[in-house]
């Protein structure tokens, strides 16, 4: 196995965000502690992809795009002019609502393409391939065909292949902007059991609109709201057992319970 | 104990009517079938013409017509070979791609993925503009304003790369004007918009979440490109690539000022100023050619056409087959 690194703690401190002229987030703080994973709920269009986009400055891609405050990664702001992006997004890693892997590459490829994108040497390759799959839990059912193409897998399989694609980059936080949304039940729960089996080496980010996911795989929860036309920004951050079972503002209590998103 | 079983009536199939068209439609189908149908008519009766015409000389000449290297309409019997102007075409062209791909791949990738919209909506309009300026402007400009610029490079190439035998030259006094090199950039100028705007369609129909994951993994503009993008694109690319093709071998007038027409086959001394180009061939003798010659002329836009199918036929495809993974 390859020696992993620990986790890292993420903080973010007065976090705005604006498209163009309009203000989209206010002054988000939130801390993800090291080997934690944080769950980021709310109604749609209240900011939580955008937010998490700002945590590996994928936000910086978009045209009009525009930030204020900062991202503290193990106490460094990764927006420092002398902090590159790519090496803040070869730290924090990112896995997407809709599993997109390479579809001219095999899966084996798919694997070592961060490493190759980034132009970093690779060392090792058999061994990493297998490595960052099982950390995905897919290994085994994709040993047998890493030269296949990574479409022929199915939804849930792409999925975890691009989790493991990430991992073999041997991130210290893990982004998931809803990573089960396109997934069915069974899929949904191996990514679940992947979630917990990595926090024990990384810091887990996930957005989710699945209530009941939040509480099966977080340890602490941000309530995101957006007023209308008014920025977003965090209602409530605390313990999920805490902002599940004994929301101090009312907007999270109905929220959770279903009165409205 | 067996009993026979009872077969259920079989159900009764109820006869579907599509309603009978409105008057209004059947006229709207005719019409629009007559003009469906007048565009295979046409090419079929060009395809008809050429043959029939062409045909005698065909036979006449027999394989020497394509493979052949001498026009000769005054012997007895006539001598018509079209072998230097046909490898001119496709000489011309190959130089054209050459230097027409790099700069709408760029223009593309600029459009797509770098540029505001509003700016991106601007420069797809010059682009496109450049595809309708008149074949004989840009001879002309070719001729007069261009063939000077580019020679000056082609002498320059060739002090330089002059060791290499496409930019070596039999005389150096030739003053490097009238080759398939200013012939190929020609080319270039009017395929450029073409493969712009099909590699604009494929690259503007990517899925950006692959660019993103490609981004996120850490990955620059460069290597994205390189590695995501253009491997995604590539069958669609190449499409577009044959599309421009298929355009610059038949294409005339532009050629017809700026090469220098030669039955001495240039197999590939690009800045020599003797060429081929079979359209400007045509172009070049169709005024004075006698009743056999043109026949033979004929012939040789048959070839041409033919040529040209074929390529447009690969382009397609190759377009088609190009995104497999498209399908599911």
């Amino acid at each position: 196995m390859n020696s992993l690194s620990t986790a890292s703690t993420l903080s973010a401190e007065d976090i705005s965000v604006w498209f163009g002229e309009r203000q989209v987030l206010e002054k988000v703080n939130l801390t993800f502690p090291a080997n934690q994973v944080t769950a980021l709920i709310g109604p749609s269009g209240c900011g939580k992809s955008t937010f998490i986009r700002t945590l590996n400055r994928m936000h910086e891609l978009i045209p009009g795009a525009g930030l204020a405050g900062a991202v503290y990664l193990d106490g460094e702001d990764i927006y420092n002019e002398s902090t590159d992006a790519v090496t803040v997004r070869i730290k924090v890693g990112m896995v997407f609502q809709k599993p997109n892997p390479f579809p001219t590459m095999t899966i084996k490829d798919n694997i070592l393409s961060g490493l190759r994108l980034s132009g970093r040497k690779i060392e090792n390759a058999e061994e990493l391939v297998e490595t960052s799959l099982r950390r995905a839990s897919i290994w085994n059912e994709v040993k047998d065909r890493l030269n296949d193409q990574a479409i022929s897998l199915s939804g849930g399989q792409q999925q975890r292949l691009c989790i493991a694609r990430s991992l073999a980059m041997d991130p210290k936080v893990l982004l998931m902007d809803e990573p089960c949304s396109a997934l069915d039940p069974g899929s949904t729960r191996r990514i679940e059991e992947t979630i917990q089996e990595l926090s024990e080496t990384m810091t887990i980010v996930i957005v989710t609109h699945n209530m009941q996911q939040a509480q099966r795989v977080s340890d602490q929860t941000a309530f995101f709201l957006a007023d209308d036309n008014t920025p977003g920004g965090v209602v409530e951050f605390g313990s999920t057992e805490q902002v599940f079972n004994g929301p101090i503002d009312q907007r999270t209590n109905d929220y959770v319970n279903g009165h409205f998103g | 104990m067996s009993q026979t079983p009872v077969n259920p009536p079989a159900q009764e199939r109820r006869k579907l009517v599509i309603k009978p068209l409105s008057k209004g439609d059947k006229w709207f189908f005719r019409s629009t079938s007559i003009a469906a149908h007048f565009a295979f008519v046409l090419v079929a009766l060009i395809l008809g013409f050429l043959l029939w015409k062409s045909w005698p000389v065909i036979q006449g000449q027999g394989f020497d017509f394509v493979f052949g290297s001498t026009w000769d309409a005054d012997s007895d019997p006539m001598v018509l070979q079209l072998g230097p102007m046909l490898w001119g075409s496709l000489l011309i062209a190959i130089v054209g791609i050459i230097i027409a791909t790099p700069m709408a791949l760029s223009m593309a990738y600029l459009i797509v993925f770098m540029l505001p919209n509003r700016l991106a909506r601007i420069a797809t309009t010059l682009v496109d503009l450049l595809a309708a300026l008149p074949s004989v402007v840009l001879g002309l400009w070719g001729l007069l304003v261009f063939t000077p610029v580019a020679s000056h490079w082609a002498e320059v190439l060739n002090s330089y790369l002059g060791w290499i035998p496409i930019f070596g030259v039999a005389d150096a006094e030739n003053g490097f004007m009238r080759s398939p090199f200013i012939a190929g950039w020609i080319v270039a100028v009017m395929i450029v918009p073409i493969i712009t705007s099909v590699t604009r369609e494929i690259f503007s129909q990517l899925d950006r979440d692959l660019i993103n994951g490609a981004l996120a993994l850490g990955g620059s503009r460069l290597s994205t490109f390189r590695r995501v993008i253009m491997p995604t694109s590539s069958g669609g690319v190449i499409g577009g690539v044959l599309l421009g093709l298929g355009r610059a071998i038949g294409e005339t007038v532009a050629i017809f000022y700026v090469l220098n027409l030669s039955f001495d086959i240039n197999w590939g001394a690009l800045l020599e100023p003797q060429g081929g180009a079979v359209a400007s061939w045509i172009l070049a003798r169709f005024g004075e050619a006698n009743g056999a010659e043109k026949d033979g002329l004929m012939a040789a836009g048959l070839v041409l056409f033919v040529v040209t199918l074929i390529i447009n036929y690969i382009a397609n495809v190759i377009v088609n087959r190009a995104q497999p993974w498209r399908k599911n």
